[in-house]
């Protein structure tokens, strides 16, 4: 489903997760300036639409998981990850994708990502604080098309004190360095998921999600050629 | 690896900026978002708005800004000034602010901050902290009984109203309560233009674990390394020499890479 505004320019319809946790105002503004209608949402309806979805998040994984399991999106989630739409996960949504987190060991989380969210290494060099909350340097693993334009080393804002470990090392596409080196971002088919917040991220964060909305919109006129074929 | 942050801030009333319109080529220096936007451009890491709107009737003007610099900035903000309780947080949250910092309201009932990071999370809470050194004549005159002599006192209402707190054990514990952060200013410094109280901030870095952002007394730019350098900053705060176009935050990064900190460089 996507939206035609302006005339000839396509705008995918991407479906921001809302589930009541924190800030999602950023993600969906920023996305629109790339291009997309970008809706907060969570209707089913429209998650099951959309060309792309996000599932942002922020604070504790157990609580976020309860929030999105209580708000009835669990299951859109898993249909949005399994439809093979493009998906984004964001900081604790990027976490959430996870099988568990150290964080809250009882809570279970969406197990798209085979493996364990733990906690940063402590004992970390004479002043590196956990939580990492700052801006730091990406060191991209495997190219992507969301890192297309970026740079070589690109500069993304970081607030979190734990960080993905998925059981196969061949999805980190980005690392950074804060005294070891840290997942910073993951790919398993049509998921992308950063621990970073490109929607903080000025001009770089804004790139990355621009490549992501013309992602979403390749997607959908991919999938949009057989419903032409029905209708014609 | 540590990364410094260089943090302009901005006071707002009323939904407008008061203060550093010194920049000749905007269309409109009061306006946030504008402002926020060159900042952004010339390399700023975060932003910090300071509400010093008189009246709590005017609260909703401050709001209406968060709004509309949430959907134009795209680099994180805190918000201050004002904040009393959870609904104020809430609402400053709920519109956009990526932190909130709270100073007198938490002093004085520290539960504030308890309840704040209970609903959102500790990287959202900055507990902002004035404190001025205490000089040995409080201890004969006005010096708070059984309190002692040395160190740092908190002072509450823009530096005006002592406490007879220790300013180390203040951080210790807000930061206990869940305080994700610390804006640490001197209010014997601040003015100045003589450089931050390294002594204050290498105090209370020493103790604390997480993020200490130093502030008051920036005079040159080589202050900011020494904020970080000397007294164990993880982000250094001035608003006058950036507002009055002195220096752009840039320049500021420069100065501090020199210095052997790891910036972020600027975007341009």
């Amino acid at each position: 489903m996507t939206a035609v505004s302006p005339p000839g320019v396509v705008r995918p319809l991407i479906a921001v997760l809302d589930y009541g946790i924190g800030n999602v105002h950023s993600a969906q503004k920023a996305l629109e300036r790339g291009g997309a209608d970008a809706q907060l949402t969570a209707d089913p309806e429209v998650i099951g639409d959309a060309d792309g979805v996000v599932l942002p998040g922020v604070g504790a994984f157990g609580a976020c998981m309860d929030a999105l399991r209580s708000s009835g999106l669990e299951q859109p989630a898993l249909d949005a990850v399994s439809s093979g739409r493009p998906f984004l996960g964001i900081c604790v949504g990027m976490q959430m994708l996870f099988d568990r987190s150290e964080e809250n060991p009882g809570a279970r989380g969406l197990g798209v990502i085979p493996g364990t969210i733990r906690w940063i290494p402590t004992e970390p060099p004479a002043g590196l604080k956990i939580p990492q909350m700052q801006w730091n340097r990406l060191d991209v693993v495997t190219a992507d098309p969301l890192f297309v334009g970026l740079g070589e080393e690109p500069w993304l804002y970081f607030v979190h004190s734990l960080h993905g470990v998925p059981n196969d090392p061949a999805v980190v596409v980005a690392t950074t360095e804060y005294g070891s080196t840290l997942n910073a971002a993951f790919r398993v088919d049509n998921v992308f998921a950063a621990q970073f917040h490109p929607e903080k991220s000025s001009t770089t964060g804004l790139a990355l999600l621009s490549n992501f909305v013309e992602v979403c919109a390749r997607s959908a006129s991919t999938s949009a050629v057989p419903d032409n074929e029905v209708s014609a | 690896m540590k990364v410094a942050r260089v943090i302009p801030c901005l006071d707002v009333a009323d939904g407008r900026v008061v203060k550093g319109t010194n920049f000749v080529d905007l269309r409109d220096a009061g306006d946030p978002v504008e402002l926020a936007a060159r900042y952004d451009l010339e390399g700023a890491d975060e932003l910090i708005f300071l509400d010093i709107t008189a009246s709590s009737d005017n609260r909703a003007t401050t709001i209406e800004m968060v709004h509309r610099v949430a959907a134009q900035v795209y680099i994180p903000f805190t918000v201050g000034g004002g904040i009393r309780t959870l609904e104020d947080a809430r609402r400053m949250l709920r519109a956009g602010a990526d932190k909130v910092s709270v100073n007198t309201a938490a002093v004085q009932r520290p539960g504030l901050i308890t309840e704040i990071v209970a609903e959102f999370g500790s990287q959202c809470l900055v507990c902002a902290i004035d404190a001025r050194r205490r000089r040995s004549d409080l201890d004969v005159k006005g010096a708070t009984p059984g309190v002692p002599t040395d160190g740092w006192e908190v002072y509450l209402h823009g530096g005006r109203t002592p406490t007879g707190i220790n300013a180390v054990h203040w951080a210790t514990e807000a930061v206990r309560l869940g305080a994700g952060e610390l804006l640490l200013t001197s209010m014997d410094r601040d003015g100045t233009r003589e450089g931050f109280d390294l002594d204050l901030l290498r105090s209370i870095a020493d103790v604390v674990n997480v993020p200490l952002i130093a502030s008051g007394g920036v005079g040159t730019l080589g202050h900011l390394a020494d904020g970080v350098v000397e007294g164990g900053a993880d982000a250094v705060l001035a608003a006058s020499i950036f507002h009055f176009g002195e220096h752009t935050v840039a320049e500021a990064k420069n100065v501090m890479g020199a210095a052997g900190i790891t910036v972020r460089p600027a975007a341009v």
